[in-house]
């Protein structure tokens, strides 16, 4: 909000060619000015009122509330949290010693590491196979017929998604009973917490394989076809045209999204997991925001579960930092590129 | 060199797409077209099979589902009791009240106030543009986390009320983006001339850029509704009473909940809910249910979506 003011300020004499003594006049000016910008552009600020209102109360006030991440925090010291937060104790790092002596919560921080790697590798490559393998497609009926039915899946709840799976794989869905016909002992992956990793992956790549191809389909389709003939011109056969024009086109998109993933690196879902919590056991499904959940909302340890919380948002806003980063240094665009 | 380059310059205006195999490509291979068509019919046999799975279960009887021994696959009889059974008053029937309720409101609400917002901020060089627009976009840096969310909805009083199902996540400063880029991407000199003749920003917004951004308004709409729809976790966060459970919730609890034996949970088990035990054809009607308002929205929109999420990607 300061920078174009200054910036008026700087250029009036520069343009005008007075000597610096002229520098009493621009700030009424520039007042007066604000003035009129205001009369002329209240209606745009009446209209992001509302939405910057919700934001404020709903996103920023609940930012600050991590204070009690510092604090013993007891909802029943007062009528309201409010009131429980001007009387409970603070405690300084006492619930970040605790957080980080509980092997519970580095049980929860071990599992999503594992299962944030594990996906990077089973699951962020297969949009972009699918994305190739739809674009190498002739027909554009049948590309549109797969398409449409490989996005819907995106739009299921997760409980939606558990529950298919469920039905199908689970212990008295589709398979165990086509096993069981088939005279074999039918086996439950919904509860076996050993394949659970791979379970709650299949289950993401099923949601949204065919939603996340959509941004690298774009990506194949702004790729110039002159560089497929030059290159089969040359001699290149369809791997190789693969390997020198498809994936350097899609390289922005690639590093785009693996930035934004391992900045993410401490998000695995949230909801996939507490539903599933109870069926394979803490010991496998538990990832930190279900480890925060449970801290706060069901222990009722509610500075213990704010100190997670804040833990994973301070070392999540350092992660996409540094991603983006890493990013310029190489070469590319990163997430926030200069408009 | 440079010379050879400045010969074989990029030839933009002949980038059009090709529809069908051009001259250069080779001839497919037998091999690749076979693994092609596998991959392809796995692809969309894993979506369809359990959608048609549950379709059918759902609408067949009592006896057909003991003889398949659960799940039926081929449909022997069309027999809508299950859907009688959830939709004859009592939970199920409040709930897809409850759902819809939420999803029309919340998705006018959402869809209002993020249009306005993303108008508001279409000005570059307008009163507090930088500040506000950072303000925004901040909200990608830093999340709030749960416990202080919690206890800010439940300090306003919002428990058990519809409304914490719809203000905490009302505005998503992702479609507010796409929707703003559309907006900057309407030619000012319209704008302009209707200003000119004394049409005013709401004016201005309702008459001339709405009517031209009637495409990303709709893939919006239909991402706000889908969320609200879909939104379980906020419901057993924020609401305690029974007879106030959304869908999402009452699916969760008829068929998850049954999943395992030894659900104790607090998060999961729910006194009360079942008068009878459900069984399995009344359980699937209710994710039929629960499936059936994302298949009829989605395809009016489905040809947008690229827009809507390229606009996004590109301009955040």
């Amino acid at each position: 909000m300061s920078a174009p003011v200054t910036a008026g300020a700087v250029d009036a004499p520069a343009a005008t060619g007075q000597d610096p003594s002229a520098g009493r006049t621009p700030p009424v000016r520039v007042r007066r000015r604000r003035r009129d910008r205001l009369r002329r552009d209240w209606p745009l600020l009446a209209m992001t009122a509302p939405a910057a209102a919700l934001l404020l109360v709903f996103h920023y006030l609940p930012t600050l509330g991590n204070v009690i991440a510092f604090q013993d925090y007891n909802p029943f010291v007062g009528d309201d949290p409010v009131e429980a937060f001007w009387h409970s104790e603070w405690i300084g790092f006492g619930n970040f010693e605790a957080l980080f002596g509980d092997p519970l919560f580095w049980d929860a921080v071990r599992n999503t590491l594992t299962i944030t790697a594990f996906q990077l590798v089973f699951f962020f490559p297969l949009p972009i196979l699918l994305a190739v393998l739809l674009n190498s497609l002739v027909s554009a009926r049948l590309r549109g017929f797969v398409q449409s039915v490989v996005y819907l899946p995106h739009f299921f709840s997760w409980v939606l998604v558990v529950t298919f799976f469920v039905q199908m794989l689970g212990g008295a869905g589709l398979l165990a009973q086509e096993m069981r016909e088939a005279g074999m002992r039918p086996f439950d992956v919904m509860t076996n917490p050993d394949t659970f990793i791979v379970l709650v992956t299949a289950e993401a790549v099923w949601k949204d394989i065919g939603w996340g191809a959509i941004v690298f389909l774009a990506a194949l389709a702004a790729i110039d076809p002159n560089l497929y003939e030059a290159a089969a011109a040359d001699g290149a056969g369809r791997w190789r045209r693969l390997w020198h024009i498809t994936l350097p086109g899609l390289r922005p998109v690639i590093v785009l999204l693996l930035i934004m993933r391992l900045g993410d690196a401490l998000s695995v879902g949230f909801e996939q997991f507490i539903l599933q919590r109870e069926a394979v056991g803490r010991e496998a499904a538990e990832v930190l925001d279900t480890f925060v959940y449970h801290q706060a909302i069901s222990t009722q340890q509610w500075g213990l579960g704010a100190a997670a919380g804040l833990f994973k948002a301070v070392v999540g806003l350092v992660l996409i930092l540094t991603a983006n980063k890493v990013a310029h240094r190489l070469g590319e665009q990163g997430v926030y590129a200069k408009s | 060199m440079t010379a050879q380059l400045s010969g074989t310059g990029p030839n933009l205006d002949a980038r059009r797409r090709r529809s069908r195999r051009a001259a250069w490509e080779e001839p497919p291979t037998a091999a690749g077209t076979v693994a092609k068509g596998v991959v392809l019919t796995l692809l969309v046999a894993a979506v369809l099979v359990p959608l048609w799975a549950v379709l059918v279960t759902s609408l067949a009887s009592r006896d057909t589902i003991d003889t398949a021994g659960g799940m039926v696959m081929v449909p022997r009889e069309i027999d809508p009791s299950a859907y009688v059974t959830i939709f004859s008053g009592g939970q199920i029937t409040r709930a897809v009240w409850i759902s819809t309720l939420v999803t029309v409101l919340g998705t006018t609400v959402s869809l209002v106030l993020t249009v306005l917002a993303a108008y508001g901020l279409s000005r570059p060089g307008s009163v507090g543009h930088r500040g506000l627009l950072f303000f925004f976009l901040l909200t990608f840096l830093i999340f709030p986390g749960l416990v202080p969310s919690y206890l800010v909805v439940t300090g306003l009083g919002l428990k058990d009320s519809i409304w914490s199902l719809i203000l905490p996540s009302a505005i998503s400063v992702f479609n507010l983006v796409v929707i703003r880029a559309f907006f900057m991407n309407v030619p000012g000199e319209l704008l302009d001339s209707a200003r000119i003749d004394g049409a005013g920003e709401f004016h201005v917004l309702a008459r001339i850029v709405l009517p031209l951004s009637k495409a990303v308004i709709a893939v919006v709409g239909l991402f706000y509704a889908v969320g609200y729809w879909n939104a379980y976790f906020n419901a057993v966060l924020y609401i305690d009473d029974n007879d106030k459970f959304p869908i999402q919730r009452v699916l969760q609890s008829y068929i998850l909940a049954g999943q395992s034996p030894n659900v104790s949970g607090a998060a999961v088990s729910l006194p009360g809910v079942t008068a009878y035990p459900p069984t399995l054809a009344v359980k699937m009607a209710v994710v039929v249910v629960t499936v059936i308002p994302a298949l009829i929205v989605y395809p009016f929109v489905q040809r947008h979506f690229t827009k809507g999420v390229i606009t996004g990607a590109v301009k955040g």
